[in-house]
């Protein structure tokens, strides 16, 4: 079952004067249910217009997305409710907080949703839990948290919907690496408990490498490709033509195979890596 | 979209009009405008409305631009002449109960709507052809003598440029909070006034903090940079009057003089 679907999805800015730019052409997707969706492309390739007509942000200009297979459009009243069921993080979302404590923003949301107040609790909780929040934290003013604890109670906020599809934009844009490496695996994970969809964006192959099933690459306002990580990164001389770097791990193993040493070249996270190049290493005669 | 809003109109050139002295644009928009107003007859008004076209013409801004500037005011334009359509001595051409329009009402609508349409279009060739650093930069230097009374002329000039520099960023940024806000379900588009008012505290109150914060980091910056006021600071363009600037003061006179000696001696004055 698809979850989102979008034909022949066009989006222009500014159409009818002479300023006109399209930022999305004819794009045509199908995400299924549970799928961890990477999102690749240069900046302005179109992707966050693109993410923005997902959850009826931006109307497109032509074209249908598709929500559960209903056209999210068709009630243009109800297009609220679709915002609850493809909860969107945007890029810096700790911009967004604006609650005098960190519990009253994240359930600022579900509160929008009509919930009762102990629905609203429970959610927030849960979604504290989530990302990995301090429970401590909950009575302070959002203003007074670190950086990264301002990052993760926003995330929160969009979690604590407990949206169908989530989708976030850099979300671990400007955290340091260890950071970084603590957020990833905590929307992993999160995907994993919840079963839902999610569509990461991101600049950094090596992020999208390894958390995604399907990696759709975005260049020039159309799909470029969208397919499995594997096969997308199989097709690394594609993705430098468009500027867009494979994960150096796959480009070591790439070199490797070219040489004539006996590996996988779609290989692309550390793990696998080591899998494959120690028994070369170690002469064949262990295998770890 | 909040995007859409033309603020800094600053259409970039080389045109005569460019090149003039930025004090001397200002002065004479100032004049002008004055002058438009002293403007009684439909020949004085003439004479200004041929002016501010062939400033409009050697300017070198597209005219669609500036029809886009009166566009703005239109509505404003057709009330007051509407409104003046009723006013007015001359020959009563309808009449309705104690409402009539007459000659002299039409001929007063179509002056006020010559004369606002003109007033916009005067002041557009100031800042269509002048940046908004070259503007500060003119008036820091026009309201120096406003130093004898303690006036802090070079702060209010920076404070100028600065807020000018931040409103597209602040723009950008009040869009991208509504959007952020909008996608947790934040209904800012429907509602009683009290309600939309309400609504707007999730958007207001980050983008206060995060100017608060742009504010800090721009003072750090300009600290960093041994920025300490105006006292004893250069400058890096300095304005100077040329030939040109002699000229266009000189032809703007003489319009000014014609505006007066038409007022004069032209018998249809019918407005002051």
């Amino acid at each position: 079952m698809n979850v989102i679907e979008t034909k022949n999805l066009t989006y222009t800015y500014g159409a009818g004067t002479p300023f006109s730019k399209t930022a999305v052409e004819n794009v045509n997707i199908a995400i299924k249910k549970g799928e961890f969706i990477g999102l690749i492309g240069h900046t302005g390739s179109g992707k966050s217009t693109l993410i923005q007509q997902l959850n009826g942000l931006l109307r497109p200009t032509s074209g249908t997305v598709l929500l559960n297979g209903k056209d999210i459009w068709e009630k243009k009243k109800e297009i609220r409710k679709v915002r609850f069921q493809v909860g969107m993080v945007f890029q810096y979302p700790e911009y967004q907080l604006f609650e005098d404590t960190v519990i009253k923003d994240i359930g600022f949301g579900p509160r929008n949703m009509g919930l009762s107040q102990e629905e609203v609790r429970q959610r927030v909780m849960q979604a504290v839990d989530f990302v990995g929040l301090d429970h401590g934290l909950l009575e302070k003013s959002p203003f007074d948290l670190s950086g990264g604890e301002k990052r993760r109670a926003a995330i929160a906020g969009v979690i604590a919907m407990d949206p169908d599809v989530l989708v976030l934009d850099e979300p671990t844009a400007g955290l340091d690496p260890q950071g970084r490496d603590h957020l990833l695996s905590q929307i992993k994970a999160y995907h994993r408990q919840r079963q839902n969809t999610v569509i990461l964006v991101s600049h950094s192959m090596e992020d999208i490498a390894r958390v995604s099933d399907r990696v759709l690459v975005m260049n020039e306002s159309r799909v470029f490709l969208f397919d499995e990580t594997a096969k997308v990164f199989s097709h690394a001389k594609e993705l430098e033509q468009i500027g867009l770097r494979v994960p150096q791990v796959t480009k070591i193993m790439m070199k490797l195979h070219e040489r004539g040493y006996p590996v996988d070249p779609a290989v692309f996270t550390l793990e696998q890596a080591v899998k494959e190049i120690l028994p070369l290493v170690q002469g064949g005669a262990e295998n770890d | 979209m909040i995007k859409d809003v033309t603020l800094g109109q600053y259409f970039p050139g080389k045109s005569i009009i460019h090149k003039l002295d930025p004090r001397v644009k200002v002065l004479l928009t100032l004049v002008n405008i004055i002058f438009i107003f002293i403007a009684g007859n439909f020949s004085a008004l003439g004479l200004m409305t041929a002016f501010t076209l062939t400033a409009m013409l050697l300017s070198g801004v597209p005219f669609t631009r500036y029809i886009r500037s009166i566009r703005g005011v239109l509505f404003i334009v057709l009330f007051t002449s509407v409104l003046n359509l009723f006013y007015g001595g001359g020959t009563v051409l309808a009449k309705w109960g104690a409402v009539q329009i007459t000659t002299g009402g039409i001929r007063n609508a179509v002056f006020i709507a010559v004369r606002i349409v003109v007033l916009i279009l005067m002041s557009s060739i100031l800042t269509y052809t002048t940046s908004p650093t070259q503007l500060t930069d003119a008036l820091e230097r026009l309201m120096k003598p406003l130093k004898i009374f303690r006036i802090k002329v070079h702060e209010i000039a920076m404070m100028m440029t600065i807020a000018l520099r931040f409103v597209p960023t602040l723009l950008e940024e009040t869009d991208k909070i509504m959007s952020a806000q909008k996608a947790r379900g934040a209904d800012l588009e429907s509602g009683g006034l009290i309600s939309r008012v309400k609504a707007l505290v999730p958007v207001l109150i980050p983008l206060f903090v995060s100017s608060f914060r742009r504010a800090y980091d721009l003072a750090m910056a300009m600290e960093c940079r041994c920025y300490n006021g105006g006292k004893g600071r250069t400058k890096m363009k300095i304005l100077h009057i040329t030939a040109k600037d002699i000229v266009t003061v000189l032809v703007a006179a003489a319009v000014c003089a014609g505006v007066v000696l038409l007022n004069l001696f032209v018998a249809e004055n019918f407005l002051i």
